[in-house]
């Protein structure tokens, strides 16, 4: 092709070639990362202890077939989503009310910069002496984990709010709570959302170190209880699967995001 | 009596803080576009900032319509430098619907006032898009429109055009001149661009440097409109005020260089 007709080529055509080319990229380091993975488990480093890629995709499609990764799945995703959920619903309030009111922020800022610190990982034991090893335990270490991500996040957006945005509003006469639900609320969506996704790789983090310690289900427990009983491949599959759901989960919140809060991520 | 009424008003932040204004004096008249010109730093947001109510004086009396400020109200929109102060969440058609929503005026009537206001401005049918995706010269149209919209008598204006392209600074001069004298507000309006103050202003005020700033000497535009940037009458009269405000620029400068 000449370059004359290369250079007159509409923009949204080349954004589709290198869109194009970026997935081909993709695939390629992927296959190619496999590739040294089967190189190095077959040929440097033969061991039971490390599966090779075809082993561990056999194991992949047994988990499947016999139900276990679904039933392992769910009932992670469960956790996660409930947790995830709470912690959201304390968290975006808690971080509105510290950024908007000074007494508020000064009664609550010591217990929030203590405890951001103590990790969720701590938890898990105090969480299971107090809540069993049921699924109160893992709910409430989500929630922990989710709780702090959103609130800081959102307090900090409230704090970014643009000066001249309040100014303007006030100008028009605007009340409090107007300036509350049509200033300050959307203003802060992209801290809040910002702070929703940080927690839920976060949380990914945290059910599974519950389930390691104690649990009867969950992904966590696959892969610990696999390990336990020699079965590597299967411990990589469940590794695989939270890779993978990981991945699925973040696309899916920025698909959501985009549909539902695209004008939240408005360029200023 | 005037109808914008500075008398002997000072400014400071708090109690122990030196004077940034003082004994500042100035009296509008209602439909009058005055400019305020000044060396860099000197105070002359402050005086927009304590007519929007954004700020109280420390001392004196502010008046407008024979009514003491006390806080931002409806009469008396800003207009800022920066577009910062736009909605990005809102489309710009929302952004000046706003003041209507904050109102309370009925959806049907709020839309169709809107687009009168962005008639106005120039940027009918480009209400849809939101200011993120808008030029620099577009999102001021928008706070211009927006704050018409409202049919606040007073429009205060704070340096609303200085980061905009010299072309399109001169066509919102022009604009403003032409919406200003159909819709009879009162403007002060900003800027240390000498050409633009002459180009828009009834009358310029020239501050002092800071601190302890205040009025200097106010001078009148007889010129006649449209006014010619090239004629000999404006290239005078822009000589006249830059050598009043050059003396106080060279006191700025001067400070600057003792400090350093």
């Amino acid at each position: 092709m000449s370059r004359a007709l290369r250079a007159s080529w509409p923009f949204s055509i080349k954004a589709f070639a290198f869109r194009a080319d970026a997935a081909s990229i993709t695939v390629l380091s992927v296959l190619a990362v496999v590739l040294v993975w089967q190189v190095a488990s077959t040929r440097w480093v033969p061991s039971i202890l490390f599966p090779t890629p075809l082993k561990t995709a056999e194991a992949w499609m047994a988990l499947v077939r016999e139900g276990v990764l679904p039933y392992h799945v769910s009932v992670s995703l469960y956790r996660i989503a409930l947790g995830f959920l709470l912690g959201t619903l304390v968290g975006v309030p808690v971080g509105l009310a510290m950024g908007l009111f000074r007494p508020v922020l000064i009664l609550l800022e010591p217990y929030v910069q203590f405890f951001r610190f103590v990790p969720p990982v701590a938890w898990i034991i105090p969480a299971i002496l107090w809540f069993g090893i049921g699924e109160t335990s893992k709910i409430f270490l989500i929630f922990y984990t989710t709780v702090f991500l959103v609130l800081l996040n959102t307090m900090a957006g409230v704090a970014a709010v643009a000066r001249n945005q309040i100014r303007s509003a006030r100008c028009f006469g605007a009340t409090r709570w107007q300036l509350f639900l049509w200033v300050s609320l959307p203003a802060t969506m992209p801290y809040v959302l910002t702070g929703m996704r940080l927690a839920m790789g976060n949380s990914f983090a945290a059910v599974v170190g519950a389930e390691f310690i104690a649990a009867q289900a969950g992904l966590g427990f696959l892969i610990i209880d696999s390990g336990t009983w020699m079965a590597t491949d299967r411990m990589f599959a469940g590794m695989l699967t939270l890779g993978l759901l990981g991945i699925l989960a973040d696309v899916l919140f920025r698909m959501v995001m985009a549909r539902r809060a695209g004008r939240y991520l408005m360029p200023s | 009596m005037a109808y914008i009424t500075f008398g002997g008003v000072d400014f400071r932040y708090g109690l122990d803080d030196p004077l940034i204004i003082r004994n500042f004096n100035l009296e509008l008249e209602r439909g009058e576009l005055f400019t305020l010109v000044g060396p860099s730093g000197c105070g002359k947001t402050t005086v927009l900032h304590m007519l929007a109510g954004f700020e109280s004086p420390s001392a004196g009396v502010l008046q407008v319509d024979a009514r003491p400020v006390r806080g931002p109200q409806r009469d008396r929109i800003v207009i800022f430098q920066e577009p910062d102060s736009l909605y990005p969440w809102l489309t710009g058609l929302e952004n000046v619907e706003f003041p209507l929503r904050v109102m309370g005026v009925p959806r049907a009537e709020r839309r169709s006032r809107a687009e009168e206001a962005l008639r106005l401005v120039g940027l009918h049918g480009h209400g849809e898009k939101h200011p993120g995706h808008l030029s620099g010269g577009m999102k001021q149209r928008i706070q211009l429109a927006r704050a018409l919209v409202l049919d606040a008598p007073v429009l205060l204006m704070d340096e609303p055009f200085a980061a905009l392209d010299a072309q399109t600074r001169q066509i919102l001069q022009e604009e403003l001149v032409q919406i200003a004298a159909r819709t009879q507000r009162t403007i002060l309006f900003i800027t240390h661009d000498i050409q633009e103050a002459i180009f828009l202003a009834d009358r310029i005020g020239v501050m002092t440097a800071g601190p302890e700033a205040t009025l200097k000497t106010i001078v009148d535009v007889p010129l006649p409109r449209p006014r010619m940037r090239g004629s000999a009458a404006f290239g005078l009269l822009y000589e006249e005020i830059n050598q009043v405000l050059s003396v106080e620029v060279r006191r700025v400068l001067r400070r600057e260089d003792s400090l350093l």
